[in-house]
């Protein structure tokens, strides 16, 4: 993997620090009046997500992450791990439950998602933006309520829970953001 | 590139403001009889301080068959220094400025700088000075409290708890780790300054300055290269730096005359650039040649004028103050 200089940090470059995968969040370059230059450096830990500060002397580098995002298909989780396949190439990954997440309560068979792969292991897995599922159960709504106020929880196939309008019914197919886990819209199948 | 990269990172209010900066800037020096100089950016010799780099180029032409190397001037002080010692009297400048490996939201590789020198003054006396031009600059623009005057110790002490001229690079050290601050590698461990400088830029210099002119003075004599040192104990070089709102904003000396003096100080520098691997720089031997001569009795600041107008606008970064930062150059 490359190594990189103080020069070549910006927002978004991978680099390994203390055997850790991490994600440049902010880069800003400090002197005094006279002195040595200094790199203050945001972080994300790939890893676990927690943001930290590091200083670098400026011109001093740091190891490239071998660190990529790809499209997998997911396919079927066995009860323990969660397998995903490369839809041009058929290999299959695994990933854990601490890998997956959150994301587990969106993933229906099938489903493409962007994981993150730290040389070849999946660091994280991120759902589609929208998923399309059925309601599993839900309480009756009110009939002729179609004015979307109040709304009810809706458990989904997945196990998700989500809250929908009182007119939507068991049995309903949904349309669902996953980065605010909201109900969008019905679905005609 | 992008495509509207072609448009000034300014927004024309600014740059108009500009325009009124430098017409307010060069009133106030005609009023006081101080005269207005120019001197080459390009030259022969360059800065020794290791942690300047300058931008070098290649003169050829009629008296140079083969080309003769030549710098970009990182501040116009050695040229202005022998003006004073031709008898110039008080002269300032308002100079573009290059320094090779500076950038971010404070740092252009190329800057507007005002530098001017005071004959007869000493370093508090031109701490007045400035505070009465930058007053003048800002009035209107920022509301400030009335300057304050602290050591380097005393910033130390104040903001944490040790005393620069005497702690050692293990207390230091140990005041990074308790403040939280993540240690670089590779730092060394028989120098303490930049340990201080880390400290400096990481606890102190964001809290400098708050809603008024906080001026720092008498350096540790190993930060100070360019100003006369006082035998107090230990020794400090009479330097000062101007900060606003965490902003170091000007860097002032009483100026050094001392011919041999100056030649060590650059002998040691050089040393030092030699053992980071920096290239060596030719020494200013016409600077020296006017030290020797008689520099009268001066003190001199630059003062970053993007920075002021920065401030003057409370903008956060140069690229808003400056028609095409280097990102757009």
């Amino acid at each position: 993997m490359a190594t990189y200089s103080t020069n070549e940090f910006k927002s978004g470059l991978k680099i390994m620090l203390d055997g850790d995968p991490y994600a440049i969040v902010e880069n800003e370059f400090v002197k005094p009046g006279k002195g040595q230059a200094f790199n203050r450096v945001k972080v994300r830990n790939l890893k676990t997500g927690r943001v930290i500060e590091r200083t670098f002397k400026s011109g001093d580098t740091a190891e490239g992450a071998d660190v990529v995002d790809v499209e997998l298909q997911y396919l079927y989780n066995d009860g323990e791990y969660w397998h995903f396949m490369d839809p041009q190439s058929y290999e299959q990954i695994t990933a854990d439950a601490v890998t997956v997440s959150d994301a587990a309560k969106w993933l229906k068979e099938e489903a493409i998602c962007q994981v993150t792969l730290w040389n070849g292991v999946p660091l994280s897995v991120a759902p589609p933006n929208f998923v399309i599922m059925a309601i599993v159960e839900t309480d009756p709504g009110v009939r002729g309520d179609t004015s979307g106020g109040g709304g009810k929880p809706a458990t989904l196939e997945t196990g998700a829970v989500v809250r929908v309008p009182l007119f939507v019914q068991n049995g309903e197919i949904i349309k669902v953001d996953t980065r605010t886990g909201e109900y969008v819209s019905r679905v005609k199948e | 590139m992008t495509a509207y990269h072609w448009r000034p990172s300014a927004d024309l209010s600014v740059l108009r403001l500009r325009a009124e900066l430098l017409a307010q800037i060069r009133a106030f020096f005609a009023a006081r009889g101080v005269l207005e100089v120019e001197t080459p950016a390009l030259s022969a010799a360059a800065i020794t301080d290791p942690h300047l780099a300058s931008f070098n180029t290649c003169y050829s032409g009629p008296g140079s068959q083969h080309g003769r190397p030549l710098y970009l001037h990182t501040s116009p002080e050695f040229a202005m220094k022998r003006l004073l010692a031709a008898g110039s009297g008080c002269i300032y400048q308002i100079a573009r400025v290059f320094r090779d490996g500076e950038a971010g939201s404070r740092h252009n590789p190329e800057f507007t700088l005002l530098e001017w020198y005071r004959v007869g003054f000493d370093h508090h006396r031109l701490m007045d000075e400035v505070a009465e031009l930058v007053g003048m600059l800002l009035a209107g623009r920022l509301t400030l409290a009335e300057p304050e005057r602290l050591s380097y110790r005393q910033i130390f002490q104040h903001h944490l708890n040790l005393d620069p001229h005497r702690a050692t690079v293990a207390d230091l050290a140990a005041c990074a780790e308790t403040r939280n601050v993540s240690i670089p590698t590779g730092m060394p461990l028989d120098d303490p300054d930049p340990w201080l400088d880390l400290l400096l830029t990481h606890c102190v210099e964001p809290r400098l300055g708050s809603g008024r002119l906080t001026f720092v003075h008498d350096y540790p004599a190993s930060q100070a290269a360019l100003a006369r040192l006082r035998p107090d104990d230990p020794p400090v070089g009479e330097r000062f730096e101007l900060y606003i709102n965490g902003i170091e904003l000007a860097n002032g000396f009483h100026e050094l005359g001392d011919t041999v003096e100056q030649r060590h100080r650059f002998a040691q520098e050089n040393a030092a650039r030699r053992a980071a691997g920096l290239p060596v720089m030719p020494v200013d031997e016409h600077l020296l040649a006017a030290l020797e001569f008689g520099l009268p009795d001066c003190a001199g600041v630059a003062l970053g004028f993007d920075r002021l107008v920065m401030l003057a606008t409370r903008k956060t970064s140069l690229a808003e103050v400056l028609a095409f930062p280097l990102d757009r150059a």
